[in-house]
C-alpha cells in the first residue's frame, strides 16, 4: 500500500453513560484503511462493532481519538461515507426507483443524469423491472440488493456495512453476499463490513480485523491472501480456496467463544 | 388472477366465495327491511303507541314535506358545514400540535401529563363554558366540535410520529438529512395511514361537538330538530332527524375511505 490511507482510525475510545453506570465499549483502537481495500471486522456479540461503525460514520461522537477521512477529521454524517444496514430500511410508500434515489434527493443533487445512473444500477443488478415496484413486492434479497444502489448513488467514497445480510435467510445470504462483493470489487469500494459471520467475512475481505470481547480492543489483524480456484475472485470461489478452513480456525480461536 | 385458465374446481370455490358474499349481504338488507315492515304494521295495528313510536309512514311524510318547505336543507346543511370545519380544522390543529411536540422533546415530556389528563375528560362536559366565552351562534359549536377531536388527535398523530424506525432515521441522517428534511420525507408521510384513520374517527367525534353544541343553544340544525321533536313530543321528526344524521355520518366515512384507498397502494 503505498498512497496515503483514506481512513485512519487514532486512538479511539467510547465510553456509554447510563442512569445505572457507565459502560466502556471500545477502547484506543487504531486502524488505517487504504484505497480500495475491503475490511471485516469480526468479534464477539455485543463487543461495540457496531459503535464503531456509527462512530466512523459521524453519527456519534467518541469519547476520545479521532476519525480521519481523507484528511479531514470526521465530526458529522459526511457525504463521502455510505452506510448500510442490517435490514433494508427501503421507505414502503416510495417505489424502488424513488427509494434508490432518496440520498441524493436529500442532498439536493436529482439530475437527469443521476436518474440514468439510477435506472442503469438498476438494470445491471437485476432490478431494472422493478423499479416502479413497491419495496413490499420483492424479495429479501432483492430489497437488499436496492439498498446497496441506494448507499452507492451518493458515490460514497467509503462504505460501511453493518452485518448487511444478517436478516436474510442462509440461501440468500450466499447469493447476495456473493453479489456484493463482487460488486464491491467492480466498483473499487473501499468498505468496512462489520458481521458476526467468520466465513463471510474471510470471502469478502482483504483483511479481518478481530476485537475482543467489551471493551472492544483489537486483538488481530489479519491479511487475507486466498488462492482463489478458477482465478475468478468471487465470495463463493473464496470459500473453496485451500487457505480458507486455516484462517477460519485461526480466526475462531482468537475470537476465544465460549457458551456458559 | 393467479391464472386466467383455472381448473372446474378452483371455479367451484371462487363461486362458493361469492354465493357466501350474497348471502351475507341479502340477510343485512333483509334485517332492516324487515324491521320496517314490522314497525309500520304494529303501528298500523295499533300494537305499539306511535305517540312514543311514531312509524315509518309518517317518518317519511315528515321528510318529504319538510324537503318541499326547505326546512330540512336549511338545518342538515347548517350542521354539516359546522361538523366539516369542526373535524378539519381539529384535525389540521391537532397535527401540527403533534409536529411542535415531535419537533421539541423537551416539551413532549413537559405537556404529557396534561395531554393525557385531557384525553380521560369528557370534551362535551366543557361545551357549556365554550359557548359562554365563545357565543351561542355557529362559532361556539364549531369550537365544541373541534375541542372534541384534537386532544385526540394529538396524542395518535404524536404517537404515530415517535414510532418511526429508528434506524431509517439513522439512514436519513447518514445521507446528511436535516430535522426538517427528516419529518417531511420519512415522519409524515409514514404517518399518513394514522392520519386518515384518525380522521375517521374524528368524523364521529365532532358529530358529538356539533349535537351537544346545538343542544345548548338550540336555534338550527339537527341538534335543534332533535331537541325541539323532543319538547312537543314529534316522533316523526325525532326518529327522521335521527335517521339523516345516520346516513350523513356513514356518507362521511364512506368518503374517508375512499381517500384511504387512494393512499395506500404501497400497502398492496
Amino acid at each position: 500500500m503505498d498512497s496515503a490511507p483514506v481512513l485512519q482510525i487514532k486512538n479511539l475510545s467510547m465510553t456509554y453513560h447510563r442512569l445505572n453506570g457507565e459502560v466502556k465499549a471500545i477502547e484506543k483502537i487504531d486502524l488505517d484503511v487504504y484505497e480500495g481495500e475491503i475490511i471485516g471486522i469480526v468479534g464477539p456479540s455485543g463487543c461495540g462493532k457496531s459503535t464503531l461503525l456509527s462512530i466512523i460514520a459521524g453519527l456519534m461522537k467518541p469519547s476520545s481519538g479521532e476519525v480521519i477521512l481523507n484528511g479531514k477529521r470526521v465530526e458529522k454524517p459526511s457525504k463521502d461515507i455510505g452506510y448500510m444496514f442490517q435490514r433494508d430500511l427501503l421507505f414502503e410508500w416510495r417505489t424502488i426507483f424513488e427509494n434508490v434515489l432518496l440520498g441524493l434527493e436529500i442532498q439536493g443533487k436529482i439530475t437527469d443524469e443521476s436518474r440514468k445512473t439510477a435506472e442503469k444500477m438498476l438494470e445491471t443488478y437485476g432490478l431494472g423491472d422493478f423499479k416502479d415496484s413497491y419495496p413490499s413486492q420483492l424479495s429479501g434479497g432483492m430489497r437488499q440488493r436496492a439498498a446497496l444502489i441506494r448507499t452507492l448513488m451518493t458515490e460514497p467514497k467509503l462504505l460501511l456495512l453493518d452485518e448487511p445480510f444478517s436478516a436474510l435467510d442462509y440461501q440468500t445470504r450466499l447469493a447476495i453476499s456473493d453479489e456484493v462483493g463482487v460488486i464491491l470489487k467492480k466498483e473499487k469500494k473501499t468498505t468496512l463490513m462489520v458481521t458476526h459471520d467468520i466465513a463471510e467475512a474471510i470471502s469478502m475481505s482483504d483483511r479481518v480485523v478481530v476485537l475482543s470481547n467489551r471493551p472492544a480492543v483489537i486483538k488481530d489483524i489479519i491479511d487475507i491472501e486466498l488462492t482463489v480456484p478458477k482465478g475468478i475472485w468471487s465470495p463463493i470461489n473464496c470459500r473453496e480456496a485451500p487457505e480458507f478452513r486455516h484462517y477460519f480456525n485461526q480466526i475462531w480461536k482468537e475470537l476465544d467463544i465460549h457458551v456458559k | 388472477m393467479l391464472n386466467k385458465d383455472m381448473s372446474c374446481e378452483h371455479y367451484r370455490y371462487l363461486k362458493k366465495i361469492k354465493r357466501r358474499k350474497q348471502i351475507i349481504t341479502i340477510t343485512q338488507v333483509s334485517i332492516f327491511v324487515l324491521a320496517l315492515i314490522l314497525w309500520e304494521i304494529a303501528a298500523r295495528m295499533k300494537l305499539i303507541d306511535t305517540f312514543l313510536t311514531s312509524s315509518p309512514s309518517d317518518i317519511w311524510n315528515t321528510f318529504i314535506r319538510m324537503s318541499k318547505e326547505g326546512d330540512l336543507t336549511y338545518h342538515v346543511g347548517i350542521s354539516v358545514v359546522e361538523n366539516i370545519v369542526g373535524f378539519t380544522v381539529g384535525t389540521i390543529l391537532g397535527v401540527i400540535i403533534a409536529i411542535g411536540l415531535w419537533w421539541s422533546d423537551f416539551w413532549a415530556k413537559v405537556l404529557e401529563p396534561y395531554l393525557v389528563v385531557l384525553n380521560t375528560l369528557p370534551k362535551t362536559a366543557l361545551a357549556p363554558i365554550i359557548i359562554i366565552w365563545i357565543g351561542t351562534g355557529y362559532s361556539g359549536i364549531i369550537v365544541t366540535a373541534i375541542v372534541t377531536s384534537i386532544v385526540i388527535t394529538i396524542m395518535n398523530m404524536f404517537n404515530s410520529f415517535i414510532s418511526v424506525d429508528e434506524n431509517k432515521i439513522k439512514l436519513l441522517k447518514t445521507f446528511g438529512a436535516s430535522k426538517l428534511q427528516i419529518f417531511t420525507k420519512l415522519v409524515f408521510p409514514q404517518s399518513i395511514p394514522a392520519m386518515i384513520s384518525t380522521l375517521k374517527v374524528n368524523i364521529g367525534l365532532s358529530w358529538i361537538g356539533v349535537i351537544v353544541g346545538e343542544f345548548l343553544v338550540s336555534r338550527a340544525g339537527i341538534g335543534y330538530l332533535l331537541v325541539y321533536g323532543g319538547q312537543v313530543f314529534r316522533f316523526d321528526l325525532i326518529m327522521m332527524s335521527l335517521f339523516i344524521l345516520t346516513i350523513i355520518s356513514v356518507l362521511m366515512y364512506k368518503l374517508v375511505s375512499i381517500i384511504e384507498n387512494r393512499f395506500s397502494k404501497w400497502q398492496q
